[in-house]
């Protein structure tokens, strides 16, 4: 055997790292649709360049209109906007959970009949298709402008939200202990109360506190909507050219995210 | 478990002491009062007579929106396009300047924990906490009404998601594969290449089709605050009052985040 068909051989022998997709064929199909897609996507973008060059001009001009935050003289509007976020997102939170544990009941194949099943099923995909924004643009056309809207939309989408991933558990419950359960002779409300609420307890809890976190970041934008709380503020602000109030507001909606996210990351760790 | 003594001798089994069990119930109670008094709020804030009329307002908005108005549809496949491409191109962006941001962010992939990574974390909680909607509003008086607000507004909103989740991923990944790399030698281009890198592969795809998914939805809003996609069609089918043609493009919207979670799912099917 010659160095150099040694070296020919070692060198097709190299390791190399098997790629994302297996098959060739697809691989270099979905190469060639993604880099089709992008140029085609690209080129179809629609931009005013010289509106957007413009703008840049003056952007300066209204991000300084931000510096330095004024939350003192629209401080009744940001306060008010402010406690119905706060008031919406508590009581979505608590009556979104309420209801989303029987859709969540209904909607896990181990425990619910078929019929049940399906019309669980399609309550959680038309609440999850649907934007918030978009919900509660049709509450707010039923139930008027305000904050009882934004709060029926922040339901509707935490029972949607909530019941789906619930369900995921449940499906995935240890049945032994379910078993165990029902042989004592347990009745239906205590065979779920004792053999499947304590399964899927911590992760009914840290969903809680992840929704209440949602909800917020969600309470500040259905304002622009006319559903109530701070995004109302800020759209308001934004529409009479209150910059450095919104700016206010901006800074008071990431310093509650802020609070919100460690407070749920924290009551996460604690109980998983 | 504690065991109480009954009067007959006989011992009975209990979850809690009484102390604890006053503990729980005081925890409910306080948690029902909370979300009942800002139910109060809200209520304070809510005209009931619109709200008592709302069987009969919606009654009248679904008379008034079917028939859907078919031949709409025609004109609503360019804003379609637009929308995806909104979404797409705009995750694609977020991924590109994410990445290298998780890197930065990671803890064991950080140039320096003292300077680069807290400024890099804030960047990522900005970016997270403001919700894209806000973003749109304010790009699209920089640049104008577009869709080129619309694909910077669902980037600067998914940096940080992605950059979050990714760095989280590296974060967790094994040690001793990159150890062992360290250990034949490899520079620390050639550990993150081949270290690092394949390990999180499959959380980054998860991450970016996932955040695709999210996108479609929130894309079909953004034109409400004019930055392009479905959204405008709808805000102006409802400034106008055209229920048909609103529910035409809620079918669309319904169809479209059906085909893409379903892509999306198949997708982290594959991976993970």
């Amino acid at each position: 055997m010659s160095a150099t068909a040694f070296d020919a051989a070692a060198a097709a022998r190299a390791w190399r790292p098997p790629p994302l997709i297996s098959s060739p064929l697809l691989r270099y199909a979905v190469y060639l649709g993604a880099l089709a897609y992008v140029v085609l996507g690209v080129a179809t973008v629609e931009v005013n360049w010289a509106r957007a060059a413009e703008g840049m001009g003056r952007a300066a001009g209204f991000l300084g209109g931000f510096f330095p935050p004024d939350f003192v003289s629209k401080g009744d509007d940001i306060f008010e906007g402010l406690m119905e976020s706060l008031t919406m997102t508590v009581v979505s939170t608590a009556l979104g959970i309420a209801l989303s544990i029987p859709v969540a009941l209904g909607a896990s194949r181990n425990l619910a009949p078929l019929p049940i099943y399906l019309f669980c099923r399609g309550i959680i995909a038309v609440s999850r298709t649907f934007q918030e924004i978009i919900i509660a643009i049709v509450f707010v056309a039923m139930v008027g402008f305000g904050p009882l809207a934004g709060m029926l939309t922040l339901t509707f989408a935490t029972v949607g939200f909530m019941a789906k991933l619930l369900a995921e558990d449940i499906e995935d419950i240890e049945r032994a202990q379910a078993e165990a359960v029902r042989a004592t002779g347990a009745g239906w409300f205590s065979w779920i109360a004792w053999s499947v609420l304590p399964q899927v307890k911590p992760r009914l809890i840290g969903l809680s506190a992840y929704r209440l976190d949602i909800n917020f970041r969600e309470s500040a934008v259905l304002g622009l909507v006319g559903a109530g709380g701070i995004g109302d503020t800020l759209n308001t602000a934004f529409d009479r050219y209150e910059f450095d109030t919104a700016a206010a507001v901006l800074l008071i909606i990431i310093a509650i995210v802020l609070v919100c996210e460690y407070t749920s990351g924290w009551i996460r760790r604690k109980v998983q | 478990m504690p065991i109480l003594e009954r009067a007959g001798g006989m011992p009975e089994w209990k979850r809690r002491t009484t102390a604890q069990d006053m503990l729980v119930w005081t925890g409910w109670l306080a948690g029902v009062a909370l979300a009942v008094a800002c139910f109060q709020f809200i209520s304070d804030r809510t005209i009931w007579a619109f709200v008592w009329d709302a069987p009969t307002q919606g009654a009248d908005l679904v008379s008034r929106m079917f028939p859907p108005r078919w031949s709409y549809a025609e004109q609503l496949w360019k804003p379609l396009w637009d929308t995806i491409n909104i979404a797409t191109l705009g995750t694609l962006l977020a991924i590109v300047i994410g990445v290298p941001l998780a890197f930065l962010a990671a803890h064991n992939t950080t140039p320096s924990v003292l300077f680069v990574r807290p400024v890099v974390l804030f960047i990522i909680v900005a970016s997270r906490s403001i919700n894209s909607l806000i973003w749109a509003l304010i790009l699209v008086i920089i640049l104008g009404p577009g869709v080129l607000a619309g694909i910077l507004a669902i980037a600067l909103r998914s940096i940080g998601f992605i950059a979050k989740l990714l760095y989280e991923a590296i974060e967790e990944i094994d040690p001793s594969q990159v150890e062992a790399l360290r250990a034949s030698g490899a520079s620390n281009p050639q550990v993150l290449a081949w270290g690092m890198v394949p390990q999180v592969m499959p959380a980054f795809a998860g991450i970016s089709v996932f955040r695709w998914d999210i996108n479609i939805r929130e894309a079909t809003v953004l034109g409400l605050v004019g930055a392009g996609g479905i959204g405008m069609q709808l805000e102006a089918s409802i400034n106008t009052l055209a229920w048909p043609q609103v529910t035409m493009i809620f079918l669309l919207i319904l169809g479209m985040v059906a085909v893409s979670e379903w892509l999306s799912a198949r997708v982290r099917h594959a991976i993970i």
